[in-house]
């Protein structure tokens, strides 16, 4: 191509280039030409129309909430329900002065300025044809007052709307959680926000099984279109979309059970796990103190708050999910079994203790001052041996322990409907050197051992654990019941029928030999013998100099230094079918405190009700008979007791 | 030239017009925060000054530089695309941002500059005789629609049709047969009648919610709750406004929460029932003003990358506003396009920035020859 053919065809493109360009930009005008003359269409020719929509637009839709999903337990009891509820709300847009017409009302009902600022404030906030809860939970008296004198209170509609309602509350507060008025938070975090939460105080899962099935308890709202004058009366309805109430939940617990549990732990900073083996059913689930939910639901009074915020014993935690303890000697097992598996000690192997563990320069106590001298593996379960596993775990060594921890459930969290699972922890020497910027010394690895330490795992965790090991299998927690389904079997754990065997037979004679930790607490019921381990873990350190003079008791340290007490048990021993631990925090030690608990829990659920006295050792019987009639008298369950013994 | 003679030459009217239109985006931001500083105004007022700076920065850095790196912006911003792909966040159903710690990145945004630039480069570069040669258009539409491709894959068809657009509009200033585009014109409308009759059969092109969108785009009142509402409720409030609006801050559609997105996609509506139409006419005014001087600015450069890059970048701004306020008006069907310098967010407030500071580097260096 010549160099002048090239430098025309140059300068043509130039020219085409400028010329788009210049066309472009006419189109764009034009563009923004159609665009204004949109905007003036909307906004100047059809804007009357527009300001009168905006008006009505106040009151063209109309929401119906749904009714929320009823809440029952494994029989059907309703545990939430919805009640009628007294109310009377205020639409701002249909009178001149708010003010006055609340001020008419507080002579009719009580009313103090400082709530009808309040809900001033709320109606600036919302647009004006919204409802603005003025007052809630009426008496009928009230609310036939206020609907006699409607006509003097324009805006105020009296209705009758629904509410939560928490049956057998206290017992069930960790678990169900609760619902209360929408806040302004909940609502931005809200993706994709649904028009019901729209509606000032409407009620929404904050916690529990509420928070966590909101979208299934919810249910749709459905709408009512109506037509409404300028003056924002409604003319008629002109059609209606039916909403869907929320779903039912039906959750795996027993009430009896549930409430059993709840007066047995009472007055304790305690919390209870029993599982069902077969299925993996949640049948208890407790923690305490507990707090009353219904308070919520309303919207909850700061002192109110304040106060369950700072209780020492924290009622507003889960014990039995959130609250993660060191497992102390229910640990035990899992070493044994990690032991066993690898071949590192025969069950006839015997280990000595002296009272105390040397490594090094470090001396590592047994709980038994003089020691027990010498254990096979299934005496020192019984007898709950530290120095036995102190050897042991030296052997095992921490990542295996780790690992045989994890495949019997710790330091894991499952997926329960519950806020605020706790994982526990399962330390390894990555962690220790991560978190703590230290590494792992062969003494954390003893102390790991015997459930000291860093490992913490929590009491749902540790009835997990147990039901694992009475039933080999890999069984998980349910806390709903989905109907119409056919239970799966478990799939079975990774270990060796003879090794679980020889565990389970260590913790029967935990309770059933006369030097078991727990023989005490056994059951003498024939076919509801209980297998358990106890675990008594230290909160704080003991020095050296205390040790020698000796250590100081539980009795006269104050509460938050004493140690936890701990208990997990399986029954009955021969066809395990329950699993449960319980977990009483500074109440001292597992095989006095908290193992009689498990025991009557245990055999609660093994005879459907109050226990019958057969079951008791002789000695026991009198004191036995007047905690079990003290608690069936609270929970209104008949107790068959035989009063002559 | 040093650095701050270099500033003389800036197109200083474009750049007050820049500013006026971020400052009336913070009075707005105000406004929709229920008259606070907080959540809205006081990140977008950083985020707005920094880049602002950004702005003169770039100006002064000579536009053969930008230049040289136009084809690394491309493959960037597609490594970006791919990188999202695979590691983005998934927000509302789709996966459109990087979490990069400092900010949240939307590549499929920085991706409007990538493509103008890399576009320019490529007809900066082609000989003029081979502009028109049917290889050398489809290289150029492949380079639009592998990406492309991929953003309509995060899933934003939005965003994917606005790079092709984008893309297209290039190819046009940079001078590629008539012909081309009426042919390209009528395979797409074609495609739209293909795309239509797909709709309930097994090889649907388009997912459920693209073609619900669409449906309530042609007739706001089959879901009067659901998309539709933010159609109709936008409507109301900019038709209520009125010829002089119902003055700063009173505006009850948008002060009430009505408008779910009041302070992105929908701020205009808040704008124009609080101004009326004096308010909504004079953004638009200001808004054309830029694009005039962008225009302006690229006649009066001397090389055909600046340009091209100019008319490009300009034409991304142009997309931004126009279809924002077709979509509040309910001309268009509701996409997440928000409106330039006044909608709050960071992507597309760095994605402007960054363009404005390519043509004004253009603009400064005008008489570049390279």
């Amino acid at each position: 191509m010549s160099k002048f053919r090239e430098n025309t065809l140059k300068s043509k493109m130039v020219n085409r280039i400028h010329r788009r360009i210049v066309v472009s930009g006419l189109l764009k005008a034009s563009a923004v030409a159609l665009l204004g003359w949109h905007i003036r269409k909307l906004q100047i020719e059809d804007s009357e129309d527009y300001k009168l929509l905006a008006d009505a637009n106040r009151v063209n839709l109309r929401l119906i909430p749904p009714s929320r999903g009823l809440i029952f337990d494994r029989l059907g009891r309703p545990i939430a329900l919805n009640e009628q509820n007294y109310r009377v709300v205020f639409i701002r847009e249909q009178t001149n002065s708010p003010r006055n017409v609340l001020a008419r009302l507080s002579n009719i009902i009580d009313l103090d300025l400082k709530i009808q600022d309040k809900i001033l404030q709320d109606m600036k906030k919302r647009s004006s044809f919204i409802p603005i809860t003025v007052a809630e939970n009426l008496t009928w008296d009230d609310f036939a007052r206020i609907s006699v004198n409607l006509p003097s209170l324009p805006g105020i509609i009296p209705e009758v709307g629904l509410t939560r309602h928490y049956k057998e509350y206290e017992t069930y507060a960790h678990v169900v959680g609760y619902v209360g008025p929408i806040s302004d938070k909940d609502l931005k975090s809200e993706k994709k926000v649904d028009p019901v939460l729209q509606i000032p105080k409407f009620q929404i899962g904050k916690v529990g099984i509420e928070k966590k099935l909101e979208k299934h308890l919810r249910g749709r709202a459905g709408v009512s279109k109506v037509e409404v004058n300028a003056s924002g009366r409604v003319m008629r309805e002109l059609n209606r979309t039916q909403g869907k109430s929320g779903e039912n939940i039906h959750l795996t617990i027993e009430t009896n059970l549930q409430k059993f549990t709840s007066e047995r732990l009472k007055g304790m900073s305690a919390s209870a796990v029993l599982i069902d083996i077969e299925s993996g059913d949640i049948l208890s689930l407790v923690s305490t103190p507990s707090y009353n939910p219904n308070n919520f639901v309303l919207g909850i009074s700061q002192s109110n708050w304040n106060a369950l915020l700072n209780d020492e014993r924290k009622p507003l935690l889960n014990k039995a999910t959130s609250g993660a303890y060191p497992p102390g000697s229910t640990f035990k097992m899992i070493v044994a079994a990690a032991a066993l598996e690898l071949g590192l000690i025969g069950l006839n192997d015997k280990i000595f203790c002296p009272g105390f563990y040397e490594l090094g320069s470090r001396k590592f106590h047994c709980w038994l001052k003089g020691g027990h001298g010498k254990l096979t593996l299934q005496e020192s379960i019984q007898k709950s041996c530290d120095v036995y596993f102190y050897e042991l775990s030296r052997k095992v060594g921490v990542k295996r322990i780790g690992a045989m921890a994890r495949l019997l459930g710790l330091g894991q969290s499952y997926d329960l409907p519950l806020t605020g699972l706790s994982k526990g922890l399962m330390p390894s020497k990555k962690w220790k050197k991560e978190r703590l910027g230290t590494s792992w010394l062969v003494g954390d690895t003893l102390n790991v051992g015997i459930g000291q330490g860093f490992s913490l795992a929590t009491p749902m965790q540790l009835a997990v654990m147990t039901a694992r090991l009475a039933s080999g299998r890999q069984i998980t927690p349910n806390l709903i019941r989905a109907p119409n389904t056919a239970p799966t079997e478990p799939k079975p754990l990774s270990i060796t029928e003879n090794t679980l065997i020889a565990i389970r037979k260590g913790m029967f004679d935990v309770l059933n030999e006369k030097d078991g930790t727990a023989f005490n607490f056994r059951s003498t019921d024939e076919n509801s013998l209980i297998a358990g381990k106890t675990g008594t873990s230290q909160v704080r350190k003991i020095t050296r100099e205390e040790r020698e003079k000796g250590v100081i008791k539980n009795e006269d340290l104050p509460w938050r230094m004493r140690d936890h007490a701990l208990f997990t048990c399986f029954a009955p021993y021969k066809k395990p079918k329950y699993a449960l631990s319980v977990v009483v925090e500074h109440g001292g030690s597992g095989s006095k405190v908290a193992a009689p608990i498990a025991r009557d829990i245990m055999l609660f659920q093994l005879h459907g009700g109050i226990p019958p006295l057969t079951a008791y050792p002789e000695t026991q019987k009198l004191e036995v008979r007047n905690r079990l009639l003290d608690i069936a008298k609270k929970i209104n369950l008949s107790a068959n007791i035989n009063l002559n013994i | 030239m040093s650095f701050f003679i270099k500033l003389i030459y800036i197109n200083w009217p474009l750049q007050i017009l820049i500013l006026a239109t971020a400052l009336f985006g913070f009075l707005m931001l105000y406004s929709v925060g229920g008259g606070s500083w907080d959540p809205w105004t006081k990140p977008q007022m950083y985020r707005f000054f920094i880049s602002f700076l950004l702005i003169f920065v770039m100006s002064a850095i000579s536009i053969s530089f930008w230049q040289k790196i136009s084809p690394f912006s491309y493959i960037l911003g597609l490594a970006l695309l791919i990188a999202v792909y695979f590691f983005g966040e998934t927000g509302m159903g789709a996966k459109r941002w990087l979490d990069l710690r400092v900010i949240k990145l939307q590549p499929s945004e920085a991706f409007k500059i990538s493509i103008v630039m890399a576009l320019a480069y490529y007809y900066h570069k082609l000989p003029v005789s081979k502009v028109s040669h049917p290889f050398y258009v489809l290289v150029p539409l492949l380079l639009i629609i592998i990406p492309a491709f991929i953003v309509f894959r995060q899933p934003d068809l939005g965003t994917a049709l606005v790079i092709i657009m984008i893309g297209i509009f290039v190819m046009f200033i940079a001078g590629v047969h008539f012909g081309y585009f009426l042919f390209g014109g009528i395979s797409f409308f074609a495609l739209l009648l293909v795309l239509f009759k797909s709709r309930g059969t097994e090889w649907q092109l388009l997912r459920d919610y693209h073609f619900k969108r669409i449906d309530t785009f042609l007739d706001p009142s089959t879901d009067p709750l659901g998309s539709g509402y933010h159609i109709t409720q936008s409507k109301i409030a900019l038709g209520s406004g009125g010829l002089f609006g119902k003055g700063y801050m009173q505006g009850s559609q948008s002060q009430l929460n009505f408008l779910p997105e009041k302070h992105t996609d929908f701020i205009f509506t808040t704008l124009a029932e609080e101004f009326g139409f004096f308010g909504t006419i004079g953004l638009l005014i200001i808004y054309s003003l830029i694009v005039f001087l962008c225009i302006y600015s690229a006649l009066a450069t001397t090389n055909k990358y600046s340009r091209l890059l100019i008319t490009g970048l300009c034409m991304t701004f142009f997309t931004y506003f126009s279809i924002n306020i077709a979509m509040v008006m309910g001309l268009l069907p509701v996409v997440g396009i928000p409106l330039p310098l006044v909608s709050y967010g960071g992507s597309s407030m760095i994605v402007i920035m960054l363009s404005f500071g390519l043509i004004q580097s253009a603009y400064v260096h005008k008489n570049n020859r390279f």
